[in-house]
């Protein structure tokens, strides 16, 4: 095998290498990205710092830490700390659940000093690290085994209910269809994909029935007819449409967003900041935002692509899939395409725990990156 | 153990073939969302524009500023004034709107049924709107408020404008006065300010009828709410226009000493120039506050305002009836002259009493002092108010010249004032009793109209306008309005009256002898001071027909009657009785007593006019035809040319 002059090449990388090999133009862009959501939260302040741009710059400051420790660590070392991992954030979601169901009302997070984190968020992560471990000690044939099948659907369908019952039906469609992808792309034979798909087709109806909560299907319904009750139910739709739609071609420009700054939007430095973005940039601003996105994960690929092992190749996939699912679910929802369920935009939105998550996931995919010639035997558990 | 073997090499194949296709996916996704936002911003992004203009924007309503009425010298009558007013934002309550309330209480009375009607208004409102808890304060009150505003939160003080009547009850049936706009009228009207809070229209006077003019135009404010609805900031501001000032042509002064006189009397008394209509003085009493209206009337006000038996509500100058008695002799004398039947040489002799068919009439010198009044022609029966000559002379010219003569003095038609509510009296003629009654006029008819009974009645600006006619000779109308937003009112050529000189002259020279001649029935109260001299004719209407058994015991005196049963007591004039200016009637209701005494009242009003001689001063009235030139703001510009003291109003 001709291996091109890279210094990963040696199999073990100096600190020196590993900081030359970080994908500096992808932390560029995830700056961009970020400082665009920190720009829009102080907009969405009315020009102000407080309450949120201030402390989203901590967040994501802190997520910067996160994502190049994470990055310069073995890949071996994560893939021993694969199933730990998982494990870790099972506990705390059950933990969540039970002290939600003890105390008043659902609670979807632990307060860790200044940072509320949600185990659900995490519980993504860990997912993709224990099933991409797993994925990776079996071969085509064993993952349409039913035994080894089982147990990933298992890994995936515990936390997905524990998820669902908080009750956060966005996370929870996220945590499901990470999972399922990872094991498309493992090699999942189309035996098992074709039928599963018909059963979830006629699925629906019965959980519609049976399944959603009220406020679920309410919000379905408003997705439905959103000007139907345009002052009640569909106010969010119908608001986020407007702020999108008012900011034409170029915008009103920056701090101008009166949909935003007049409370006309809803969750507007969380699950609609994108629709502010969208209101005070126009579709120019936007649709250089959606280019951004675009490279960050064509990067993703492209790593996934060029890593030597099956560990590395599924992480990478996965943590990928994961933002772009973030991405989709939230810009579809607040462009009025699919019903509102609740998902921030990644690397935009307020918040610390779905920022760190994010960076973290980046920190393993650049891990990938740097350690993109390291071969995992099939059967090897990691290097600690 | 080879570190790559087939499966890993087919599984790493798998995985880029799939991965390819989740990309090929991803690049839809991304496509699609480039393509909503295409819909959205490009497609539609217009129409998404004038929603997000119609969330942001919201049109206030500004009240322009009420205009102002002034007297002929700029004297302000009705003006705004600044209304002390205590807000309360509920939001910012921090101890709640009920405690707030307690501690407000504490500083101003508040009534139990107030703090009521606050918490009501308080509910009807959104949290951060203030909502009015006390208003027209006085400055003590409010001073105090502002004192304790540290200890008062969410309360704010604000001066707002109302409006007011500075002289109070003393011009109320002219000007009328202003009220909160009725559900009804809302309907009616289609001006955006009527649905105003807060808005007050013009209800009575002139308040009322030219309302539109004084109210201006709504002024609207543009201003950013956010999606609750509270103002973030003004975009755009229109003033508005703002209400145009009025001119009346009344003299303050003579007004004031005019309602001074009439007292607590259910009474009426008008002024006015006998040469162009104008008002000098109209008065109705009793009157009441209008600021009460403004400010909001109490039930037991209202109660004692509808059942008075004095009917302060009515203007008695413009809708009150009554039988002019005998101040229509000289309607009657006018057409007997006219006719030819009173030529200078025609006498009547007044033995007490007439016998009509198998009627007989009774002068009023019989009823009291059982003799007649001898032969009179028509100034000395004029001059002695004789009722047997006018009966005779009546039956001989017959009712439907009479009629005539009457309307050219403008009876029985409404006079065209600038007030609402103007009633027309009426003055019978026998095609008139035909056409109501289907009956024919009868000679019995006609007597009782010849001393001012029967079917003929009068407004007591009717009168002061026949007056006025006989005086000048002209076909004046009384006009109270000069100026409307420094436009002067178009007014009709005043034409002369279609009457011969001779006969007006004779009609003159018996008024001149009532009150100038010893004997006249007005003698008593006359103008001495030389050169005001005034002519006059008094009257009583009976209020009640006197059965035939009251005739045979003899008429009861009215001074021992009930006050309701007494006769009005009228009094017609002018003055100076050379070249004369002003006229004046005054009639006071079931005021008859022994003779004249009440003449006296319209004595002094004439006396003080003529001195002051209003329409020979400067008025303040705005110079030009046009609006621009702006009309002296200061009180009584023409005082210094005032020979009585001008007291400062409000």
């Amino acid at each position: 095998m001709a291996l091109r002059p890279y210094a990963a090449a040696k199999r073990t990388l100096s600190f020196a290498d590993k900081l030359l090999e970080v994908n500096w133009g992808l932390v560029l862009l995830i700056c961009m990205i970020g400082c665009a959501g920190i720009a829009m939260l102080y907009s969405v302040a009315n020009a102000h710092f407080q309450p949120w741009a201030l402390r989203q710059i901590g967040h994501f400051t802190l997520g910067l830490i996160v994502m190049l420790a994470a990055s310069v660590i073995d890949i071996r070392v994560w893939m021993s700390l694969a199933y730990p991992a998982y494990g870790f954030a099972l506990l705390l979601l059950v933990a969540v659940d039970v002290v939600g169901h003890v105390g008043l009302g659902a609670q979807r997070w632990i307060s860790l000093g200044p940072l509320d984190l949600q185990p659900s968020e995490l519980m993504k992560i860990g997912l993709v690290l224990a099933l991409s471990r797993f994925l990776h000690g079996k071969s085509i044939e064993e993952v349409s085994k039913p035994v080894p099948l089982a147990i990933g659907l298992a890994m995936i369908g515990i936390p997905a209910i524990f998820v669902v019952l908080q009750p956060n039906l966005g996370t929870t469609l996220i945590i499901l269809a990470d999972g399922c992808s990872l094991l498309f792309l493992a090699g999942l034979s189309w035996w098992w994909i074709a039928p599963t798909l018909g059963a979830v087709a006629a699925a629906v109806p019965l959980a519609w029935r049976f399944v959603l909560h009220d406020y679920q299907k309410a919000r379905v319904e408003t997705f439905i007819h959103p000007e139907a009750d345009a002052l009640g139910k569909g106010w969010n739709i119908t608001q986020a449409k407007i702020a999108i739609g008012s900011g034409g071609v170029a915008g009103k420009g920056f701090t101008q967003g009166t949909q935003s700054r007049l409370n006309f939007l809803p969750e507007k430095q969380t699950d609609f900041i994108w629709t502010s973005f969208c209101e005070e940039f126009g579709f120019v601003g936007a649709l250089a935002l959606l280019v951004l996105f675009a490279v960050v994960i064509f990067y993703g690929v492209q790593t996934a692509m060029s890593a030597r092992s099956q560990f590395g190749r599924l992480l990478a996939m996965g943590i990928i899939l994961n933002f772009i699912f973030y991405i989709m679910i939230n810009g579809l929802m607040v462009m009025g395409l699919i019903p509102v369920v609740g998902i921030p935009m990644p690397l935009l939105s307020y918040g610390g725990s779905a920022m760190l998550t994010v960076m973290f996931g980046f920190g393993l995919l650049m891990s990938v990156h740097i350690h993109r010639q390291v071969e995992i035997p099939r059967h090897s558990g990691g290097i600690i | 153990m080879p570190l790559f073997d087939k499966k890993d090499k087919s599984r790493y194949a798998t995985f880029t073939r799939r991965s390819v296709g989740m990309g090929a996916g991803m690049t839809a996704v991304f496509a699609v969302l480039a393509g909503r936002l295409y819909q959205l911003q490009i497609r539609d992004g217009d129409q998404y524009m004038v929603e997000a203009e119609d969330n942001r924007v919201s049109e206030r309503l500004i009240a322009p500023p009420r205009g102002r009425i002034m007297d002929r010298f700029g004297v302000e009558l009705a003006n705004s004034r600044r209304n002390y007013r205590v807000l309360l934002v509920s939001e910012q309550a921090t101890e709640g709107v009920a405690q707030a309330l307690d501690t407000i209480g504490k500083v101003i009375v508040l009534s139990d049924q107030q703090k009521k009607k606050i918490q009501h208004d308080i509910a009807m409102n959104k949290k951060f709107v203030p909502v009015p808890v006390a208003e027209n304060l006085t400055w003590d009150e409010f001073s105090r408020v502002n004192l304790h505003l540290p200890y008062l939160p969410g309360v704010q003080c604000d001066v707002g404008e109302t409006r007011d009547y500075p002289f109070g009850k003393e011009l109320v049936h002219i000007l009328g006065y202003v009220a909160s706009v009725s559900p009804q009228e809302i309907d009616k009207d289609a001006d955006p300010l009527m649905s105003l809070p807060g808005m007050r229209i013009g209800k009575r006077g002139i308040e009322k009828q030219f309302d539109k003019q004084i109210r201006g135009s709504a002024g609207a404010s543009r201003v950013e709410v956010n999606a609750y609805g509270r103002i973030i900031r003004e975009l755009g501001k229109d003033a508005g226009e703002p209400g145009e000032d009025i001119y009346l042509t009344i003299d303050r002064e003579v007004q004031a000493l005019a309602d001074q006189r009439l007292c607590d009397e259910s009474a009426a008394m008008v002024v006015m120039d006998v040469n162009n209509g104008d008002v000098i003085a109209l008065s109705s009493t009793p009157g009441f506050d209008p600021n009460w209206f403004n400010t909001g009337l109490t039930n037991s006000q209202w109660h004692d305002l509808t059942t008075s038996d004095h009917k302060p509500l009515l203007n008695k100058v413009t809708s009150g009836i009554y039988p002019p008695g005998s101040t229509f002799k000289l309607a009657v004398a006018l057409a007997a002259i006219e006719a030819g039947i009173a030529t200078p040489d025609y006498r009547v002799t007044c033995n007490g009493r007439i016998t009509v068919g198998n009627h007989t009439f009774n002068c009023w010198a019989w009823t009291t002092y059982h003799h007649g009044h001898g032969s009179l022609d028509v100034e000395g029966a004029i001059k002695n108010s004789c009722d047997v000559f006018f009966y005779e002379t009546a039956r001989r010219v017959g009712i439907d010249k009479i009629h005539q003569a009457a309307r050219k003095l403008g009876l029985g038609a409404p006079t065209g004032i600038e007030l609402p509510g103007e009633h027309s009296g009426l003055m019978p003629s026998s095609e008139w009793k035909q056409k109501t009654y289907k009956q024919a006029w009868q000679q019995g008819d006609t007597l009782s109209v010849a001393i001012g009974q029967g079917y003929v009645t009068a407004t007591p600006l009717q009168l002061v306008q026949q007056t006025a006619r006989l005086a000048s000779g002209k076909a004046v109308s009384p006009r109270i309005v000069h100026s409307v937003g420094g436009k002067q009112v178009a007014r009709p050529e005043v034409a002369r009256l279609d009457v011969s000189d001779e006969a007006l002259a004779r009609v003159r020279s018996g008024m001149n002898r009532v009150m100038n001649e010893g004997g006249g029935t007005a003698f008593n109260w006359r103008i001495t001071e030389p050169g005001f001299e005034m002519a006059g004719k008094t009257g009583t209407a009976q209020v009640r027909a006197y059965s035939q058994e009251e005739h045979a015991r003899g008429i009861t005196k009215n001074s021992a009657l009930d006050w309701k049963l007494r006769d009005h007591a009228l009094f017609i004039g002018y003055a100076p009785v050379i070249d004369p200016k002003y006229a004046i009637v005054s009639i006071i209701e079931h005021g008859a007593v022994q003779a004249h005494p009440h003449v006296a009242m319209a004595r002094d009003v004439m006396l003080l006019c003529q001195q002051r001689d209003p329409s020979r001063m400067p008025a303040a009235w705005p110079v030009t035809n046009s609006a621009s030139a702006a009309p002296p703001r200061v009180q009584g510009a023409a005082q210094p040319m005032s020979p009585q003291p001008v007291k400062a109003g409000g």
